[in-house]
């Protein structure tokens, strides 16, 4: 055994790189049937107004947010923990049985979970709360599958060879602490059955229904802490986890500066937190707190570039992979994504920006360039470096790779300059007055002239989606169509063949 | 030091958590001291209108509506006052929003009625020609939840204070007592005479002969509590 390679098993792995795929899938069309939705009104009745319950825009929308988080991102962080975990500690899931069955309980009650939000949130059955619409039982269940992640993540490194840990571990360490204390505070609630009437009646009403702990603005300020900094610790730091592992790995690159990656880290874990007021701008809560979240929030620019710079950096002086490696594209360009949003973010945080910015469409824009630039091109771009390695085999097309790259870049392009252009002119529009002081226009001229850009931006989405289906197909003929390797491929980049 | 925590796992666990748990300690603690005091006028939401407020999150209208006027001149001239902390504080949970697109909700109990609600509810465009919203016909079918609604109102009381059947100090200086029924059986009764007053402004037959036959579609309880949205 001496001087052999370890052979880490892929097993749960593979399991959550499945559900990233279809979960993503789910997520994504729901997203482009929204789009739609939004510039075509009949495409809520798509399936027939038997099902308009069912199929239109208030029922689908929190489905495609959670999917799309918590499917389809949370999968991915999945995925890569249970690859780039067994790497870096240089300790293999086989070797211990009791991390195996950790992992397995904690895919397949995962999928319980899921199912489970899937027939709450079409029956309607939401605490309203957005990114928390779960009610408690499926609350506690979620608790429980991320410490079974936890047990998970400490237990690998409780029996790691390696010392030290590495920057991705940091990371998803601070992904489990923080996604922990954030779902457990925002989502302290009362099951209404615990209620007694005067007359003595218990029980009353839909067991699963609860309250919120908090009321009104503290409510707000809950919830806002918790949205925002979901982001962070779903959307950000598990992604940068991925990019310190993936990028270097791929490029064969050192990363660029470890002071630089210390800096950000860190950094990030103080800043992040204090932003979350900057949603809740001129609305009721203490002016001092909207202030610091205005101001925290450009401070974040600093750790967020520290580690995208860090990044671009470790491609110094191989640029020309770039231009040769579709895989290396998604990951560049995906850390030029972090960039910008990391500075669109802060720009919509500015007290006037946001007046004009917040309730509008460049919101969406925001997040959407964020989630598919940043975290979808990292999470598709792990998985394109896991597959060849996971199921042995050489990948299946790397021109398909590159078509797919420039589609969904297309789109997302369509997708944040149709947001940014509906959501300024909508802003612009609510607050025109004319010569007399009256409004210049009634809510309905808004509503029609965001039409144009409502289609342009399912057009966006459309292509997005396009291009995650070639990549499904890419990895699923990865897995099954090409000649089984010897063993894993030590070192052979993807791009080798 | 961060090559030691590197090597330390559980302190530098420890490490990143009391790093990312500060920034909460300082801006969300003081606040709840102080944040949640009623305005005058404030009172508790009756029996329907709770369980109207509940069809209105079950079908996340907050997707697209906000309820949250910002001191701003457009928004004051489009919507009416700005919102003040204290309209609040029986609110759980808070429904502000976050994206409009519709408009704000917070007063439109002020300027729209009972029959706009109803046109509106059930095809969007007969009253808002080129409106996007879809149309919401299955609330004129569905029965609303009273029991949770019922369940709810009680969590209310008893768990968080809010004053049911307490005189309520009011704007013009006189008090209101909102009341809430002993039994379930009370509490449908009181829902029903509640739902008669909304069906009486009504037009479509189905729901004045449901709420006839003591059953209350979903549709008079959101009307119930959009019509309470001042």
């Amino acid at each position: 055994m001496e001087n052999r390679p370890l052979e880490y098993d892929y097993t749960v792995a593979k399991m959550f790189m499945f559900t990233t795929i279809v979960l993503g899938i789910v997520g994504m069309t729901i997203g482009v049937i929204l789009a739609f939705e939004l510039a075509f009104p009949s495409v809520n009745t798509i399936l027939g107004s038997g099902l308009a319950e069912y199929t239109n825009f208030s029922r689908l929308r929190p489905l495609h947010t959670d999917a799309v988080i918590f499917g389809f991102t949370l999968s991915g962080i999945f995925a890569t923990w249970y690859y780039v975990g067994q790497r870096v500690l240089k300790v293999s899931m086989a070797e211990s049985k009791f991390l195996m069955l950790i992992g397995k309980l904690h895919f397949w009650l995962y999928i319980i979970g899921v199912a489970a939000v899937v027939v709450s949130l079409f029956a309607g059955v939401t605490t309203s709360k957005e990114y928390a619409e779960f009610e408690w039982p499926i609350d506690i269940a979620i608790v429980v599958v991320w410490v079974l992640w936890g047990v998970s993540v400490f237990g690998l490194i409780g029996i790691r060879r390696e010392k030290s840990l590495y920057i991705s571990v940091w990371y998803y360490i601070a992904t489990f602490l923080g996604i922990a204390m954030l779902y457990l505070f925002n989502n302290m609630e009362i099951p209404t059955m615990l209620a007694t009437s005067p007359a003595g009646e218990t029980g009353i009403g839909a067991w699963y229904h609860s309250i919120s702990m908090y009321a009104g603005t503290n409510d707000a300020l809950v919830q806002w802490w918790y949205g925002h900094n979901a982001v962070a610790f779903g959307f950000t730091v598990p992604i940068v986890a991925m990019i310190y592992y993936f990028l270097p790995k791929e490029s064969g690159q050192a990363i660029y500066s470890y002071k630089l990656s210390l800096l950000s880290f860190w950094g990030l874990m103080f800043v992040y937190l204090w932003a979350g007021g900057h949603h809740l701008l001129y609305s009721t809560v203490p002016d001092w707190m909207q202030t610091m979240g205005s101001v925290f929030s450009v401070i974040l620019i600093l750790p967020s570039w520290g580690s995208a710079i860090n990044m671009l950096l470790t491609m110094k002086g191989e640029w020309q992979q770039v231009a040769a490696s579709p895989l290396i594209k998604f990951m560049v360009l995906a850390s030029t994504f972090y960039m910008f949003s990391t500075l669109e973010g802060p720009i919509q945080a500015i007290k006037s920006v946001n007046a004009i910015a917040h309730f509008t469409d460049w919101i969406v824009g925001h997040v959407h360039d964020g989630t598919l630039g940043w975290v979808g091109f990292m999470i598709i771009a792990a998985l394109y470096h896991m597959a060849p390695r996971v199921f042995k085999r050489e990948l299946y097309s790397k021109g398909l790779m590159a078509a797919q790259f420039w589609i969904q870049t297309l789109g997302i392009v369509l997708y944040f300059t149709s947001m940014w252009i509906a959501g300024i002119t909508q802003g612009m529009m609510w607050r025109a007055h004319d010569e007399f002081g009256n409004l210049a226009y009634s809510f309905m001229d808004t509503v029609d002239v965001l039409h144009p850009y409502y289609a342009l931006r399912g057009v966006g989405g459309l292509l997005y989606l396009v291009g995650f289906f070639m990549f499904a197909y890419n990895i699923y003929k990865t897995m099954s169509s090409r000649p089984v390797e010897e063993s894993e491929l030590q070192n052979a980049s993807p791009m080798g063949a | 030091m961060f090559h030691w925590l590197e090597k330390h796992p559980f302190f530098f666990a420890v490490g990143v958590f009391v790093v990312i748990a500060f920034a909460g300690l300082i801006e969300i603690i003081p606040n709840f001291a102080q944040a949640s005091r009623p305005v005058i006028g404030t009172k508790p939401i009756s029996l329907l209108e709770q369980a109207g407020r509940d069809v209105y999150i079950k079908n996340s209208c907050n997707a697209c509506h906000s309820q949250l006027i910002r001191p701003f001149k457009a928004e004051t001239d489009r919507y009416g006052h700005y919102s003040l902390s204290g309209e609040y504080a029986y609110d759980r949970p808070f429904l502000w929003g976050s994206k409009r697109t519709g408009p704000d909700l917070h007063r439109v109990g002020s300027y729209r009625t009972t029959e706009w609600h109803e046109n509106h509810m059930k095809d969007p465009k007969s009253v808002m020609p080129s409106s996007i919203m879809p149309g919401y016909p299955w609330m004129f079918t569905n029965s609303a939840d009273i029991d949770t609604a019922y369940a709810t109102q009680l969590t209310n009381a008893q768990f968080f204070g809010v004053p049911y059947n307490k005189p309520v100090p009011m704007k013009d200086g006189s008090t209101t007592v909102v009341k809430m029924a002993d039994s379930l059986a009370e509490a449908h009764a009181m829902a029903l005479e509640e739902a008669k007053k909304i069906t009486a402004k009504m037009k479509d037959q189905d729901v004045k002969d449901a709420v006839a036959a003591g059953k209350i579609p979903e549709i008079v309880a959101l009307i119930a509590y959009l019509n309470s949205l001042k």
